[in-house]
């Protein structure tokens, strides 16, 4: 049995992720190795391989039907749930394959989180929308304190401390936002999936989300999707540009640190897109 | 332009044409009865020489059916409504939910024949030994299975108003497919499940062939649901099949009790309204 | 604040672990699912076993008898004909109209939306109060008596909420760009909606009218309060004549004891039915065309 497998959930509250095992920042915490994915019979990506570095950002970016937000959706098995959808090839998470039968897309989902596009708050109270995944991921500790740090990692506990039992509803935009990234780290995961987490939100939102993506990565590694350019280059440490293919098919065109994409990219074509001169 | 208005506003002129009717023969019906008798009274014996109208008996007999065949629907019915809106693959839901339509839309006589011909004889009498196949019980289980696709069909529409994100939000927390469903897809969607639940109670009130059928006729303030009993819906069938000549007390009687029908499943369905209204503000 | 205290489906979830809780509610809820057409299945076969039998020439063109064997639907077939004729003459205009002046006319204030709330309460009046309607207002109120032309307005009024509300979900699916193109060329609103709207959610509509007719037929209580008859021994030939209807007959056979007259409620309820399946396969044909058609 795999290590996915085998982690108690228990285990997992009264341990810090062992992010110490392995070896220097550098190492790998998912790998995405000749991934195809489909909608039916619809190849909505091909061929795609590119790591994703611990406690780092890695950005997914690229023209919009390209199969970016698809691709994040494979790396924590939520593809699987839309209608017909199905994969090809190997996504690996601590050297694991998280396909391989035996791995449970349940438990996966509560090391690998996510945050989505729209914000997605619980139509509950704002304590309660924390609270909800570590009660069913069966934390047993002082839910109240597990609560408050989440809120304060994402930096969203003296806006709510006095309100905690208002409805999330009646946050803003922004808040609804980062409190969806507090009940994803509540759980402590490992990585943080981020699929346009911005596009939803005014500027200044934008950047309060910006600077708790910077915050978090100490933590957490970060993948983020994004159709903003400049948000990949203020945010991510390494990023991946995708494109779509004659077929209607996103392939990765290029993957490179950050820094090297938007200064110096080895595609004409990630040139063109990072410079505007891509229809 | 003037034909269409016309046709709109009758629906209004229907309504305010049963209020008046019922009002019109309940209001002579009150001057023989007094109306704290006729609420409170136990005792309903409105073809005998000592005539009697203590509506109690009607009003039990009917309270208790009603409620039971709701125990019967509202747990199924939702279950059956989770089902296929959270687990059903798509060649199921599409199998399932036509049957259900088919059961829907099946004329009620036809149950309360079901009542009779299978239900009281081959489960209710075997089972729990009442003495005639007429009871409350045998009645309130055909009108729970025709109540199932009603619930089913009102609380799958609420869920599947509750928008995707919230799902997949629970998902990607590590919910499964049961924590989904319970703890978000069902507290997002209750107002509308709740609304789907009093309309059934509604028209449980107002059923009328099987209870006519299958419950016996007789009233009776009775606790026991293996005894017959007579609903409301029943009295007034009973009395509208004999020849009961226009202005007596008891030609009367059944515009009073249909008063109070029309009371209760308007109530039920103003209440399952507010509710609906409720729903639609959260998410749309 | 502490732990929140244990509900019961987290105590269940608890005790028998994530996924086997997940399992059990998964199996319960197929159970129930099956239920219910498990009951639809044995409530089918039922009738059938003890109706199929019966169901012969004989038994369409006699009429009904003291003796079983020699009972027959015949007049109870003829008064459905009669009093759904007459009811479709009545509910269609009226209700169709209806649904084209709030759909397409109305404007929005407070009538309207009074109106609509109206519509919606109607539709969940109990039957029988329809019925009690029909015998205060037609049968002695305009002194036609228990006869067909009083049951068909009994039903009309009772089925224009759900063919209201049907008819707007079909004119309400036809895009405002026809309206505005109609409109565009000249045409005056109601010309827009007579020549384009109407016939373009023409089979929304016609699958409407059909359903609320499904709903008509089976219906019993209103009619036998109103004072229908429940053995009536001639073909009606006019609609001021008294009548009965198949439910009516079904109903007053279900009601005697002689396990006879269960095998003709049987076979009524099979003749029954057979009328509501080739109307609702007309529905679905409709449906279907719909489904079809829907391509712009």
């Amino acid at each position: 049995m795999t290590t996915i497998t085998m982690r108690r959930i228990e285990a997992k509250f009264s341990q810090k992720p062992d992010n110490s095992m392995s070896n220097g920042s550098a190492s790998k915490v998912m790998e995405v190795r000749n991934l195809d994915a489909y909608y039916g019979n619809f190849r909505a990506i091909t061929d795609v391989n590119m790591p994703m570095r611990r406690n780092a950002v890695t950005a997914i970016i690229g023209p919009s039907g390209c199969g970016k937000s698809t691709l994040v959706r494979c790396l924590n098995r939520m593809h699987e749930l839309s209608a017909g959808g199905r994969i090809e090839g190997q996504i690996l998470f601590d050297g694991e394959d998280i396909n391989a039968p035996e791995v449970d897309p349940v438990e996966l989902r509560s090391r690998i989180g996510m945050v989505f596009q729209k914000p997605n708050p619980f139509p509950k109270s704002i304590y309660n929308n924390i609270a909800f995944g570590l009660k069913i991921n069966g934390f047993r500790g002082n839910m109240a304190e597990a609560v408050e740090g989440s809120l304060r990692k994402a930096a969203l506990w003296d806006e709510v401390k006095d309100r905690l039992k208002d409805s999330a509803l009646s946050l803003s935009g922004g808040q609804q936002q980062r409190l969806c990234i507090a009940r994803a780290i509540a759980i402590e995961p490992e990585v943080i999936l981020m699929d346009e987490p911005c596009s939803a939100l005014d500027p200044i939102a934008t950047l309060a989300i910006e600077d708790l993506i910077r915050e978090l990565k100490e933590q957490y590694s970060i993948v983020i999707v994004t159709h903003n350019m400049q948000q990949a280059a203020r945010v991510s440490d390494e990023t991946a540009f995708l494109m779509v293919g004659e077929d209607r098919s996103g392939y990765l065109v290029e993957f490179d640190s950050t820094e090297k994409m938007f200064t110096n990219p080895s595609h004409e074509q990630t040139e063109a897109y990072i410079t505007g001169r891509f229809s | 332009m003037a034909f269409l208005f016309l046709c709109a506003v009758l629906s209004v002129v229907t309504t305010a044409g049963i209020v008046v009717v019922l009002l019109a023969e309940a209001i002579p019906f009150f001057t023989h009865v007094n109306i704290f008798d006729f609420l409170t009274g136990t005792e309903w014996r409105p073809l005998f020489a000592n005539k009697s109208f203590g509506a109690l008996p009607l009003l039990s007999a009917t309270a208790m059916i009603a409620l039971m065949a709701m125990a019967v629907a509202f747990p199924i019915g939702l279950l059956t409504s989770i089902y296929l809106s959270e687990y059903a693959p798509s060649w199921i839901r599409e199998t399932v939910k036509p049957a259900l339509e088919v059961l829907a839309g099946i004329p009620t006589v036809v149950y309360g024949f079901f009542v009779i011909s299978f239900i009281a004889p081959t489960i209710v009498r075997p089972i729990f030994h009442s003495e005639t196949i007429f009871t409350a019980l045998g009645a309130s289980l055909a009108m729970g299975i025709m109540l199932i696709p009603m619930v089913a069909s009102l609380s799958e529409d609420a869920m599947r108003a509750v928008p995707n994100g919230l799902r997949e939000g629970a998902y990607a927390l590590g919910a499964n497919r049961f924590q989904v469903s319970v703890k978000v897809v069902v507290p997002a969607a209750l107002s509308g499940i709740v609304a789907a639940g009093l309309l059934a109670l509604a028209r449980a009130i107002g059923e009328t062939m099987i209870v006519t059928i299958a419950a016996g006729g007789i009233p009776n303030l009775s606790g026991n649901p293996l005894e017959p009993m007579q609903a409301m819906t029943a009295y007034i069938m009973e009395v509208a099949s004999g020849d009961t000549a226009r202005g007596t007390v008891e030609y009367q009687s059944i515009f009073a009790i249909g008063m109070l029908l029309f009371i209760f499943t308007l109530g039920l369905n103003l209440i399952a309204r507010w509710f609906i209204g409720k729903f639609r503000e959260e998410y749309e | 604040m502490n732990a929140p205290p244990p509900t019961l489906i987290g105590e269940i979830t608890a005790k028998l672990g994530k996924k086997w809780s997940s399992w059990l509610f998964a199996g319960l809820a197929i159970s129930a699912t099956g239920f219910g057409v498990l009951c639809l299945a044995v409530l089918l076969f039922v009738v059938a076993r003890d109706g199929l039998g019966g169901l012969d020439w004989n038994f369409i063109t006699s009429f009904p008898s003291r003796k079983p064997e020699d009972a027959g639907i015949l007049a109870a077939l003829m008064g459905t004909l009669w009093v759904m004729g007459l009811t479709c003459l009545f509910f269609v205009p009226v209700g169709v109209g209806a649904a084209i002046y709030l759909e397409e006319f109305a404007r929005r204030n407070w009538f309207t939306k009074l109106i609509e709330t109206n519509i919606s309460t109607l539709a969940g009046v109990p039957s029988v109060v329809y019925g009690l309607l029909g015998l205060a207002v037609f049968v002695f109120g305009m002194n036609l008596g228990s006869s067909i032309v009083a049951a068909a307005a009994t039903l009309t009024l009772l089925v224009l909420p759900i063919t209201i509300v049907a008819s707007r979900e079909g004119l309400r699916s036809v895009p405002p760009s026809m309206r505005e193109a109609a409109m565009a060329l000249g045409a005056t609103k109601w010309q827009a909606v007579w020549h384009q709207v109407l016939p373009a959610g023409m089979p929304a509509v016609l699958t409407g009218i059909i359903l609320a007719l499904g709903r008509a037929i089976g219906e019993t209580a209103p009619l036998i309060a109103m004072g229908a008859f429940t053995s009536v021994f001639f073909v009606p030939t006019s609609p001021t004549d008294t009548f009965t209807v198949l439910p009516i007959q079904i109903f007053s056979w279900v009601a005697r004891p002689l396990p006879g007259f269960q095998e003709n409620a049987a076979s009524g309820i099979v003749a029954l039915l057979i009328v509501l399946l080739l109307l609702n396969s007309v529905a679905v044909a409709l449906r279907y065309m719909y489904a079809r058609r829907r391509s712009w």
